[in-house]
């Protein structure tokens, strides 16, 4: 059996897959409505996800550099594993970089930032009408990248499973056996 | 020559006497307000975000002296078309019937009707607030600085918008839009006597 992710490492996967894949699906079903109450309320827990995807990704960040993920196999050729490693690096810049331009959009706007509703965060860029309308498509571009990338991501998955048979992903699969 | 003197001599005397019959409603004349350098600002809480906006319009008729508070008489318009969000999406549905009604009715008025001078530069402003054709009794404290002929007045008041129906209907709900709004006040007055 090839080498395996880290428990922790395994844990953030999984949190931040869920998170990202409903945030990107509230993101993208909130805009399309008029404004109403449960709009607001979309918003506010689509801002309050991002903050917590932000947090998970500097944690994540910290436990990646402290615990080396496991080698990819040797049989993989040379520019696979050249492109599942800058897929990797953009997964991690987009991690920080949708949160990051959300957040500023939001602060720009003139809605801070209230996690949870219980802890306001401080705004980064000042109140101001057209620098908001400027980093709104950014926070677009940078989500839709972040689909892109992920989206790159699960064919290799598929493709590692049908193609190539070597049961990569069981390396992040939570492990069920209880096999250490 | 003399026909023609006498009525001009009467209409000189009636010009002075009418002179000086305006000199004392000129020495007390209205203090005025200098809108560009004043700002009528306001917070609410959505969600427990705050949320701040400014009037960019409004003027006000100011009757004030310091030491005759039980004459002072202020009558305060605010254009609520005129609401500065800082958000377009926002200020569309700001003028929407269901909050301020402001394309139907974009007066918010306030006229005092007792001034109360608690010492210190510090005054409090009883009146009637109405927005929305609907009119409730506020109380603003005020307080007063002097420099250089100008008077600086801060202060700041609650209001509850449910009282004025602003946010009316599917808004309604308190837990979502705050039912108390923060209202803050800095005005710039000149010709108040000294304080």
């Amino acid at each position: 059996m090839s080498p395996r992710y880290d428990r922790v490492a395994i844990a953030f996967h999984w949190l931040m897959a869920v998170m990202i894949t409903a945030s990107f699906a509230v993101g993208l079903y909130m805009v399309s409505l008029t404004m109403s109450p449960t709009r607001i309320k979309l918003y506010n827990w689509h801002k309050w996800a991002g903050v917590t995807i932000l947090t998970l990704a500097a944690l994540r960040l910290l436990w990646r550099l402290r615990h080396a993920p496991p080698p990819l196999p040797p049989t993989m050729p040379q520019w696979q594993t050249k492109v599942a490693n800058v897929a990797h690096l953009l997964l991690y810049v987009l991690f920080f970089a949708v949160p990051l331009t959300g957040w500023a959009y939001s602060s720009a706007a003139g809605f801070p930032i209230v996690w949870f509703g219980w802890i306001p965060l401080p705004d980064f860029v000042p109140k101001d009408r057209e620098l908001a309308e400027f980093l709104k498509p950014w926070h677009w571009m940078a989500a839709y990248a972040l689909a892109a990338v992920v989206a790159v991501h699960i064919l290799a998955v598929v493709k590692h499973l049908l193609m190539d048979d070597d049961n990569l992903m069981s390396r992040m699969l939570p492990n069920m056996t209880g096999d250490k | 020559m003399e026909l023609v003197q006498a009525p001009i001599r009467k209409i000189l005397a009636a010009t002075g006497v009418l002179m000086l019959l305006t000199l004392p409603s000129l020495a007390s004349a209205q203090q005025r307000l200098v809108p560009a350098q004043s700002e009528i600002a306001f917070v609410s809480k959505q969600f427990g975000v705050p949320v701040s906006g400014k009037f960019k319009k409004f003027d006000a008729e100011v009757t004030f002296d310091p030491k005759k508070v039980e004459a002072a008489k202020v009558n305060f318009n605010v254009d609520l078309l005129s609401a500065d969000i800082g958000n377009s999406e926002t200020e569309a549905e700001l003028k929407k019937p269901g909050w301020f009604n402001s394309l139907k009715m974009p007066q918010a008025n306030f006229t005092s009707n007792a001034v109360r001078a608690l010492g210190g530069g510090k005054f409090e402003f009883s009146g009637k607030l109405s927005i929305k054709g609907i009119t409730q009794n506020v109380v603003v404290p005020m307080t007063l600085t002097q420099s250089a002929g100008v008077t600086r007045a801060v202060g700041s008041f609650t209001l509850k918008r449910l009282d004025f129906k602003i946010g009316d209907g599917e808004w309604n709900d308190v837990s979502l839009v705050a039912n108390e709004v923060v209202v803050n006040i800095k005005l710039a007055l000149t010709g108040v006597t000294p304080l």
